[in-house]
């Protein structure tokens, strides 16, 4: 399926995209791909949705890029570097250049929001700093900016267990904006959160991404809320892209290819 | 829905009647022979044990006639052999203790399989720890005076390797137990593995590991007092004196120190540990 697709695309194209994925396969058990020839390129700014029914390898394909899951084969550049096959400390320049936003928050729940938000900066800083406590005050002075964006600016220093979900997922935006990242990955950010919040917090990531000129991929199971805030949207069955365009040419049948049935729409 | 084509005979409500038990008759067999094999098991140990009627039958008397000699306890006695001793045994308890945590922290990040993915690793450093558990603290006391000759530094040593097993179990089962979440998140954000121990890993032991060194210290107080009846320090060799010259009076004085200790070091482990959560 990928195969006819591997050729490299004319340079001029490549420069606009902020990530390149091309024919990417992930098999957790040999034989069985759960992710089958992924072609991707994503623009240098915006958010792009990636909708889907649950193990259908959504969730695979980010953890793939930034290498929190090995993939099995397929290419995947960020800004013309080349990610698969980085190993020790070349793995850990690029991860850095990745923020992630995820569905559990994955906060340090004993360490104060201050502490977890500056927790971003660990591919940066040198050992004896993290221990010592020693941040930067560059980055002290950064992460007391993005906790205002946030809009939790008195809750510094407050440990993260202290906080409801979508504080937690507002500090986990902080930690993720505080690399600076070049392109941010959400997986599931909105799943374990009210609806109310889950837009809230879905509106601070695109302003703030916006304003930051960080692309977005997000992996997302609301519809509603993908077509609301992305600017393109990919549909995944089976391990493949079967979709892939703006909101608008979304229609029922690509939902029907999509999540299968019809009953429920 | 055949039942109904077809006519059932005798009680037609028989199939409604449904019985339930908690055990199928394999399993109740089962418990009755674990109950036979137990009481069976205790009749035997009985038998051989070998009980003599006589001694058993004179035990009151004798305990009487001790509490008797040990009564009023030689409390001059208690300054400054015994004092010194019940320091000396303090200080091999925490001695003991640090050093444990030197041997155990290393060993238990190694047998942790979600910190340490290579297999054999994991199986030298679990048999470590069970090797360091399966010897009582008095044989590990008795291998280090023969190293050390007899003194507080064989104490020391024993108490240690003694610790390690215990204190490495706990803490590599503390390290199991944490939640991958937040180490997943700092190596996403390029985090060196050292970083990630740091900022996602001991965050999240911290509580357990300061409740096991106090647990740990709590018992190796009372370890490290018997340590001295096989000569390594502390005040077991008073004890051990003062019975073998038929001292009772100085030996109740030195079981009563023993009891002021572990009760002081029980009330003073109960508060911290409770003000660390």
């Amino acid at each position: 399926m990928s195969a006819t697709l591997t050729a490299a695309p004319p340079p001029a194209t490549r420069l606009e995209h902020a990530l390149e994925i091309r024919g990417l396969f992930k098999e957790y058990t040999a034989g069985k791909p759960v992710l089958k020839g992924i072609d991707l390129a994503v623009a240098a700014e915006g958010i792009t949705a990636i909708i889907g029914p649950s193990g259908t390898g959504k969730s695979t394909l980010l953890r793939c890029i930034n290498r929190l899951v090995e993939p099995t084969r397929g290419e995947i550049r960020l800004r013309g570097t080349e990610l698969t096959g980085l190993r020790g400390r070349d793995l850990r320049l690029a991860r850095r250049r990745i923020g992630m936003v995820f569905q559990e928050y994955n906060l340090v729940e004993r360490l104060t929001v201050m502490e977890n938000v500056l927790s971003g900066r660990l591919g940066y800083v040198p050992f004896w700093r993290a221990w010592l406590r020693k941040y930067p005050e560059a980055d002290i002075q950064r992460a007391f900016m993005l906790l205002d964006a946030v809009g939790l600016p008195e809750h510094a220093t407050r440990r993260a267990d202290a906080l409801s979900g979508g504080q937690r997922q507002r500090v986990g935006i902080a930690r993720a904006l505080m690399q600076r990242p070049e392109i941010l990955l959400a997986d599931e950010p909105t799943s374990s959160l009210d609806p109310r919040t889950a837009v809230e917090v879905l509106e601070l990531l695109a302003k703030l991404t916006a304003a930051e000129n960080v692309p977005v991929i997000i992996n997302i199971h609301n519809v509603d809320l993908a077509k609301r805030y992305a600017r393109r949207i990919v549909g995944m069955a089976g391990g493949s892209v079967i979709f892939d365009g703006p909101p608008e040419a979304l229609q029922t049948h690509h939902l029907q290819a999509i999540y299968g049935g019809e009953d429920w729409l | 829905m055949n039942s109904m084509t077809s006519p059932s005979f005798g009680d037609p409500m028989a199939p409604l009647r449904r019985e339930w038990t908690r055990h199928t008759p394999g399993q109740r067999l089962s418990r009755f022979a674990v109950w036979l094999v137990c009481v069976a098991a205790i009749v035997w140990a009985v038998r051989s044990i070998d009980i003599i009627p006589e001694f058993l039958a004179d035990a009151p008397e004798q305990m009487a006639d001790l509490l008797i000699r040990m009564w009023p306890p030689n409390v001059a006695h208690y300054y400054p052999e015994v004092h010194n001793a019940l320091i000396e045994t303090l200080h091999i308890a925490t001695l003991g203790t640090l050093f444990c945590f030197i041997l155990a922290v290393p060993l238990a990040l190694m047998a942790a399989r979600n910190i340490c993915p290579i297999k054999p690793l994991n199986v030298v450093a679990q048999f470590s720890l069970v090797a360091s558990r399966s010897v009582n603290s008095l044989v590990w006391a008795l291998l280090f005076v023969a190293i050390f000759g007899p003194g507080a530094a064989a104490g020391v040593f024993a108490i240690a390797f003694r610790s390690v097993g215990f204190v490495g179990k706990l803490l590599s089962e503390a390290l199991e137990e944490t939640n991958h979440g937040p180490r997943e998140a700092l190596r996403a954000a390029g985090a060196s593995w050292g970083a990630e121990m740091l900022k996602g890993v001991w965050p999240q032991v911290q509580p357990a590991f300061w409740g096991i060194a106090l647990f740990r210290w709590d018992i190796n107080v009372r370890e490290s007092a018997v340590l001295g009846l096989v000569g390594a320090g502390g005040i077991g060799l008073v004890l051990d004196d003062a019975i073998n010259f038929f001292q009772w009076d100085r030996v109740s004085t030195v079981l009563l120190a023993i009891l002021a200790v572990v009760l002081v070091a029980e009330i003073i482990v109960t508060r911290l540990r409770s003000r660390l959560l």
